[in-house]
C-alpha cells in the first residue's frame, strides 16, 4: 500500500569481495520483488552491537527481483560501510526503500552498452539481468585499478553480458584507450541503442561527449551524500540541465539517482 | 480510550504530534498515512525564489545533525498555486512555515497566505536573518521578534505561531514579547548554531560554514527552553528539539508543551512520528490519563500533580 517501507531484514550472507569490497544479502522477499535496477535503499549502518553512524547511508541495489535475496555490494571506506561489513549472518539490518528513480529500458532496444568503474558496477549489475530478461544484449566496459579489483562475476551475474576489462595498472583504462574502444563500438554493426554509466567522473564525461556525438541516448546513476533519502531535506541536490538549457538543483534521492546522461553535469 | 485532541490557540488538532519544519514533505506519504498526524508543517516558504546554500548542506555528529540548507524554494507564488494543490490532498490542518528578511515582507506574505484556501495557521520562522538589523535573526531580540509578529498579526487573522530560536540570551523575554505582539503559540525551539571542521581540508564541514544543530544531543537544551517559555507565557508552547520517542515527547509535555514536533528523528526512522503518537497514547493509558492534554506542565514548579495511581 505504501511504496516505501521501513523494515528490518535478516542477513543471510555477509562476506568480503576482493580487497576492498563486501557483499550483503538479505532475506527481504517483498522488498526485493518491489525493487527496480537503479533504485537504492537507505541503510541504518549499525553493527551487531548497535554501533555505527547516526544517519542512514544510501546504497544502490546490487541484487533484486522476485524470489531473489536483496543484495548490496559495498566499498568499505568509512564508519557506515565498516559497520555494515561487520554484520554477521543472522543479524538484522534496518532498511528503508526501495527509493528513487531507476533505469529505464525502452521497448525495441536490442543492445545496450554499460561503462562502469569501481563499485559503480554494483549499481549497474541489476540492469544487466533486467536487460537479459527482455532479450537486450549487454556489452560492458569494466574499469578498475588492477585485475584483483575487478568484479566481473559480481557484475554480470547470469546475464551473459559481454565484458571488456580495463585497468589502471596496465594503462588500458586511460581515457584515449577507452575512447577508441567506444568509437569502434558506436561506428560498428553492434552500435548500442543506449549507454549507461556510474562511478567515474572521467568516464562519465567521455561517455557523455561520445554519446552526444553519435546521437545515442544515455543514463547515469549519480551518487550524493544524503540526509532523509526521501526528498524532504534537500541536502543531496546536484546540478542538472533542464531541456531548456537552464541548470537546476535536483534531488538525487527523489528525482534521481538515475538521470539523463546529457542532463548531468560533471562533479 | 485516551482523548488525544489538543487545542493550540484556537486551532483544534486531533493529536499533539506533528513534523518539524524543514524535515518533512508530502514525500513522507510514501511511507505512512499522513492523515494520522495532528498537523502538517511545511518547509519554510520565502517570498522569492531561493537557490539554497552550497554543499555539503548536512553533516552528522555522534547524536545529531548540523544543517545549513539555506531554505531553497520556488517562492510564495509557486507555493500558493502549485504546492498548495498537493497539500490540500491531506486532512490535518496545514501549518505553513514562513520566512522573510524584513518586517514588511513577513506581513505581506502573511496576508497572501491568509487569502490562500487550505492554510490553517502560519508558523513564523523568525530565526532567519533580518536584513534590516545587519542580518541578525529576528528571534535573537524581543523587539525585533515582536515587530515581525505584530506586523503579521495586523496583516492576517490566521492562527500565528512564532518559532523561537535558542540563539538568544533570554528566550523567556522573546516569548513574552511575541505573546504581547499577538502570537497564538510559540514553537520552542529552532536549531542551535553549531560548527564542525574537516581537519584534513582545514575548513568547515558545511558549505555555508556554521549550521543549525538538531537531534538527540540537543534535547536537554530544547527541553529547558520549553520549560522556561511555559513559565513565561500563557499561550501554548509547542515543543521541538531532539524528540525521537514517545518518552521524549512526554518529557516535553510535562515541561509545559501542549504539542510536539518531530524533526531529525524522521531522517533516521521515517515512522518516528507514528511511534511517538502510538507511544504517547500507550503512556496515557498505562498511567490512567484520560486526556493527553493532562500531561502538559505536570513537571513545572508549583503545579498540582495527580495523586499517584
Amino acid at each position: 500500500m505504501h511504496p516505501v517501507v521501513e523494515a528490518t531484514a535478516r542477513v543471510v550472507d555477509s562476506a568480503p569481495v576482493g580487497r576492498r569490497y563486501h557483499r550483503l544479502l538479505l532475506d527481504a522477499p517483498e522488498l526485493s520483488a518491489a525493487s527496480r535496477p537503479g533504485q537504492f535503499f537507505h541503510l541504518l549502518c549499525r553493527d551487531g552491537a548497535g554501533n555505527g553512524p547516526y544517519l542512514r547511508r544510501p546504497m544502490s541495489i546490487w541484487r533484486c527481483g522476485p524470489g531473489r535475496q536483496l543484495g548490496f555490494l559495498l566499498h568499505v571506506k568509512g564508519r557506515g560501510t565498516a559497520a555494515l561489513a561487520a554484520l554477521r549472518v543472522g543479524e538484522r539490518l534496518s532498511l528503508l526503500g526501495p527509493l528513487g528513480q531507476g533505469f529505464r529500458l525502452e521497448p525495441g532496444w536490442r543492445r545496450i552498452l554499460i561503462v562502469v568503474r569501481g563499485v559503480g558496477l554494483a549499481t549497474l549489475a541489476p540492469l544487466t539481468e533486467a536487460a537479459a530478461a527482455q532479450g537486450i544484449a549487454v556489452q560492458a566496459v569494466l574499469s578498475a585499478q588492477a585485475p584483483e579489483d575487478l568484479m566481473a562475476a559480481e557484475f554480470a551475474g547470469d546475464s551473459g553480458a559481454a565484458i571488456t576489462s580495463v585497468f589502471d595498472s596496465d594503462g588500458s583504462s586511460a581515457v584515449p584507450a577507452v575512447e577508441a574502444f567506444l568509437r569502434a563500438r558506436f561506428e560498428g554493426a553492434d552500435r548500442p541503442d543506449a549507454v549507461f554509466t556510474c562511478g567515474s567522473n572521467r568516464l562519465f564525461l567521455l561517455l557523455q561527449r561520445l554519446a552526444a556525438e553519435y546521437g545515442i541516448p544515455g543514463q547515469i546513476a549519480l551518487e550524493q551524500q544524503m540526509g532523509c533519502g526521501l526528498g524532504m531535506c534537500f541536502c543531496c541536490v546536484r546540478q542538472i540541465r533542464a531541456p531548456d538549457g537552464t541548470v537546476q538543483n535536483l534531488r538525487v534521492c527523489a528525482e534521481g539517482p538515475v538521470f539523463d546522461l546529457q542532463a548531468a553535469l560533471a562533479w | 480510550m485516551v482523548n488525544m485532541a489538543v487545542q493550540i490557540g484556537g486551532l483544534p488538532l486531533a493529536n499533539p504530534v506533528m513534523p518539524a519544519s524543514g524535515t518533512f514533505g508530502p514525500e513522507l506519504a510514501q511511507v505512512f498515512d499522513l492523515n494520522r498526524l495532528g498537523a502538517l508543517v511545511t518547509k519554510s516558504v520565502t517570498p522569492q525564489y531561493r537557490e539554497g546554500n552550497p554543499l555539503p548542506r548536512l553533516c552528522e555528529t555522534e547524536a545529531g545533525v548540523l544543517n545549513s540548507i539555506g531554505i531553497p524554494g520556488k517562492g510564495l507564488d509557486h507555493f500558493c498555486v502549485h504546492a498548495m494543490a498537493e497539500w490540500r490532498r491531506f486532512a490535518p490542518p496545514l501549518v505553513v512555515s514562513l520566512s522573510a528578511d524584513s518586517v514588511a515582507a513577513f506581513a505581506e506574505a502573511a496576508a497572501r497566505l491568509a487569502g490562500t484556501p487550505g492554510v490553517a495557521a502560519i508558523e513564523a520562522n523568525i530565526s532567519c536573518p533580518n536584513l534590516e538589523e545587519d542580518g541578525r535573526a529576528f528571534a535573537m531580540h524581543p523587539h525585533s521578534a515582536a515587530a515581525a509578529i505584530a506586523a503579521m498579526r495586523a496583516a492576517c487573522t490566521l492562527p500565528l505561531w512564532a518559532k523561537l530560536s535558542p540563539n538568544t540570551a533570554d528566550i523567556a523575554a522573546v516569548a513574552r514579547a511575541v505573546e504581547e505582539a499577538g502570537a497564538d503559540a510559540v514553537v520552542v525551539a529552532n536549531t542551535i548554531l553549531g560548527l564542525a571542521i574537516d581537519i584534513e581540508r582545514m575548513a568547515p564541514k558545511l558549505g555555508a560554514g556554521m549550521g543549525g544543530f538538531s537531534g538527540p544531543a540537543f534535547k536537554p537544551i530544547a527541553l529547558r527552553l520549553v520549560w522556561q517559555c511555559a513559565q513565561a507565557v500563557r499561550i501554548p508552547v509547542i515543543g521541538v528539539g531532539g524528540i525521537a520517542s514517545a518518552e521524549d515527547a512526554v518529557e516535553f509535555l510535562m515541561a509545559g508543551a501542549s504539542a510536539v514536533q518531530v524533526g531529525t528523528a524522521s531522517f533516521v526512522s521515517p515512522n518516528a512520528m507514528l511511534n511517538v503518537l502510538d507511544g504517547l497514547q500507550a503512556f496515557c493509558a498505562r498511567r490512567g490519563f484520560a486526556r493527553v492534554s493532562d500531561l502538559t506542565g505536570l513537571a513545572l514548579p508549583g503545579r498540582m500533580r495527580p495523586a499517584a495511581e
